[in-house]
Formats: C-alpha cells, structure tokens, sequence
C-alpha cells in the first residue's frame, strides 16, 4: 500500500479463543504498584 | 474503533479491537475524520470536495481505496466483540499476594499513600506466624495455578527481613509437595541493604523494586529521612553496588514525580547516568489539595515532558545505549491476550494484600479502607461477595473504559485510584486516564519505530 503502512500483526482477536490461562504476572506487582499497564506484560502460557 | 495521533512526524493509526498499528500519511489522516464504515465502493463525492481543496482528487480516491480494503480483510474498524468474555468468565483462583511485611517505614516521604509507612493504623511489623498463614492461604487458594507471585511490602520490608527470610524458607518448603513455585519480589528504599540482604535478594527474589525518585535535590525533597534529612547519598551507594551483582534478574529503580519536578525526563536520565537501566517513574497520586499533586492545569508540561522524554531514550537508543522504561514498554506483537486485558492486575480477585493483623485486603493501596476489607487470616474469615464484585469489574462494566481507544492497554486503570479519587472501583480516574493514554501514545510510537527499523 502506497498511503498505509501496517507494521505489526493485528492478532488481538486470535488471543482472545486461546487466551485466558493466567499463568501471566499480575502486573501490578512488577514496577508500578501505583497505576495499571496491563499491555506490558508478558504472555506466559507456555512458561 | 480507531485512534489516530500525530507524534515526531509521523501520523499513527490504532485498530483498537484488532490491536493493529498502522503508519499512514496526511491525507489518509484527513480523510479518516470524513469517513466511518459502512463503506461504499467509491468515496462519497462530498468527501472529495471537500478534501480536495488540499489534496489531489487521485491521492483521495487511492486512500480511500486503501482503507475499504484494510477493512474489507477485518483489519481496520474491526468489531469489539469481546464482552462475551468479559461476562462468561468466573472468579479465578488468587494466585499473587502483596505481603505487608512491615507497617513502618524508615522514611518519612512527604507523598507516601500509605501515611508515611503506617497505613494510618499504627507502626507495626508482621509476625512469621501471620506469614505462614498468608502463604498456607495463597496456595490453598491457588487452585491449579502453578506460579505465585508474593512481593514483600511496606512500610520498608527490609525492617523486619528475619521474617522475610523464614517466610521465604517456609514457602520453599512447600512447592514440592504442592506443586507450586514462587516468585518472590520485593519493594524496597534500601536504607537498610547491606551485603548480606543483597545476596539473600539475589538468590530468592525474582524482581526488586528500588525506589528513588532521580536527581538528589528531586529525591531529598520527599524522600527524607526521619530526622528531616535526605535519603538520596546513602540509598544510590547502596543501589549502586546492588545492582551490577544483580545478574540476569529483573529490577527496577522506581520513581515518583510531583508537581515539584514536572521535567521529570532529567530524573529518568539521571537515573540512567548513575549506571540503572530499568526505570520507572510515575506521577504522584494525592488528594488535588496537597501542594506536589498533579492537578489538570499540568497536563499540557506533562504530555511535552513524555515526548521529551521519548526523544532522550531514542537518542540513547541511536547511541548504542539501553533504558527500559516502564511505561513505553509495550509488546505490539506478542503481549499479553484480550481475556487479561479485560481486567487488569485482578486485585480483589486474583491478587489480595495482607496486612500484619492478618487483614486481607483486594491490593495494597486498598489497605485500610475498611469497606473494602475482605477478610483475616487468623478469624478464617473471607468475603467471596467482595471478591465476585471484582471478579465483575472489567473494561465493560467501567462506562468511561467502554468506548475508550485505550483501554485494551490499561484495562480500565487502577481500581484502587478509580475509588479513591473518582468514587468508585467502575468511575475512570480522568486524571490518570489522560496521563497514561499520552505514555501509551509515546510507547506505541517508539515500538513503531523499532519495528520500522527492524524491517529496513
């Protein structure tokens, strides 16, 4: 495409019918501890 | 749902509900703000009028054919279809505990949430009996889940750290038998390091989190000692020679900006100078009244000062350097799936804080509020209903989250601020709703970066 550039893979939707397995940190607990960033943390599901 | 922002030249298109990262040009910018699905084989011919008067009619027709398609293959305005989950999915086993080891505190931090370490109910330490309990109760409750986070917390955790120790031994003891692993961390001032807390650290804690705020006089101004004096010297001589034996762990040198240092990307940088490379610095949450609160009238210094700082970070970054900032992290590719995105850090319902009486509260900054008190350890008491209102709270019960571009990266911010300062758990706290939509911007633009350089 000439006027859009699509950098990453918009996987959103996919994650959703597999995801959900709660191996992953509870982000609060990894520097914050005053706000919320969810979409930093990592998936672990196969940790 | 789309969001669209301008930032170091470059025009940014978010699909929200995809999670799709687009770099367009001026005219696909324009056009969008004429343009909403369903859409036609042709560009309406009043949008062309329209926006020909700065852009050629060919140009126009292109983009528009551009984005029918990225449409057409469900990757632009895609639908929001993920409150299904939102609302099927039960109360999860309580796998992460925030263990207030200490209620006291070596500091007297002018801005500190917990009353300078008390929490507003007396100066206390946590036996290692109320410890075994908390750690007996994780595990009964964790179900199936294999990992559980435990962070030491204050107060300043290292004041009662024999404690710490034996709580550490304790639950060691008991992975085997229950399948189970631990993942200890801790958040620290490190007025009390010394060699030996260090190695103990190393070896059993996942992550530390040093707190300290950047430059001396940014630090010594809140960070202050109990006799008045400042912390900064004696802390970044500890961290200092913490952090090199750290290894391949994790850490964070974590900060907190007020009003009095709104050019807090000179705090990032000197932390960085000092030889850290994790960093996190965070705006100050306090009651609008007291003097270093951010208020909304700094919004504007704020939102100039992330991008100042995302300029300083590539720069680093063009130089063969390294910062991690909390908040620009962002995975655009593999992070975390929608079903965790739905709600947050799970505080009430998969991550609980326990105070040294024993009391269980949803999080630490809930601590206290006796509304929110879900139980105790030594009555064996737990409320479920406490627990299953926030098993409830998600981005689509929050109305301000519903219709949020952003809310599938902060899954509808901190519970605790949203009572706190907005009146209730499911009320946006705006304050730090505005403040954390401009870090997102910032981070996704810097993972755009990245991801354009990788591919050049």
């Amino acid at each position: 495409m000439k006027h859009i550039k699509t950098i990453n893979k918009a996987n959103l939707k996919k994650t959703a019918e597999k995801g959900g397995c709660g191996k992953c940190q509870a982000s609060c607990q990894s520097a914050c501890k005053t706000s919320c960033t969810v979409a930093n943390q990592k998936c672990e599901k196969d940790a | 749902m789309i969001h669209k922002f301008k930032l170091r030249d470059h025009n940014i298109l978010l699909d929200v509900n995809s999670g799709g990262v687009h770099i367009i040009d001026d005219i696909t910018y324009d056009l969008l703000d004429h343009i909403k699905p369903p859409f036609d084989d042709k560009c309406p011919q009043g949008v062309i009028e329209e926006l020909s008067k700065n852009y050629p009619v060919g140009d126009i027709e292109e983009c528009y054919g551009e984005i029918k398609e990225l449409y057409d293959e469900k990757l632009l305005f895609t639908e929001d279809d993920y409150e299904r989950f939102a609302l099927t999915s039960v109360a999860s086993p309580i796998k992460a505990m925030c263990l207030h080891i200490a209620h006291d505190c070596n500091l007297r931090c002018e801005y500190c949430f917990a009353s300078t370490g008390d929490f507003g109910k007396g100066r206390k330490l946590m036996t290692f009996e109320t410890g075994r309990k908390a750690i007996d109760f994780l595990i009964k409750r964790s179900a199936a889940r294999k990992f559980l986070e435990l962070d030491f917390f204050g107060g300043e955790p290292l004041m009662n750290f024999d404690v710490v120790k034996q709580i550490v031994e304790y639950a060691r003891s008991r992975e085997k038998e229950c399948g189970k692993t631990f993942r200890f961390t801790i958040t620290t001032n490190g007025m009390l390091l010394d060699d030996d807390k260090i190695d103990f650290i190393n070896r059993e804690m996942s992550n530390v989190v040093l707190s300290i705020d950047g430059r001396k006089e940014v630090n010594d101004r809140m960070r202050k000692r109990v006799s008045g004096s400042g912390s900064y010297d004696r802390i970044v001589e500890r961290f200092k020679r913490f952090v090199p034996v750290r290894g391949d762990k994790d850490y964070y040198v974590r900060g907190t900006y007020t009003k009095y240092n709104l050019d807090f990307s000179n705090d990032v940088m000197h932390l960085y100078d000092l030889g850290f490379d994790q960093i996190s610095v965070e705006p100050v949450m306090a009651e609008p009244t007291e003097p270093y609160a951010i208020t909304e009238e700094d919004l504007d210094t704020i939102f100039k000062e992330y991008e100042i700082l995302l300029d300083k970070i590539l720069k680093v970054r063009e130089q063969g350097g390294h910062i991690n900032f909390f908040h620009f992290m962002l995975d655009l590719d593999q992070g975390p799936c929608a079903i965790k995105r739905l709600r947050g850090c799970g505080c009430g319902n998969e991550y609980v804080a326990v105070t040294p009486d024993g009391d269980i509260y949803p999080c630490h900054q809930f601590v206290g509020i006796e509304e929110y008190k879900m139980g105790n350890l030594d009555e064996g008491t737990f409320n479920e209903d406490i627990k299953n209102e926030f098993a409830a709270t998600h981005v689509y019960s929050k109305p301000e989250c519903r219709s949020c571009w952003a809310k599938f990266y902060c899954s509808g911010g901190c519970n605790a601020n949203n009572y706190i300062y907005a009146g209730d758990i499911h009320n946006a706290h705006k304050l730090s709703c505005s403040i954390q939509k401009k870090r997102l911007e910032c981070a996704i633009m810097m993972q755009a970066l990245k991801l354009m350089d990788t591919e050049e």
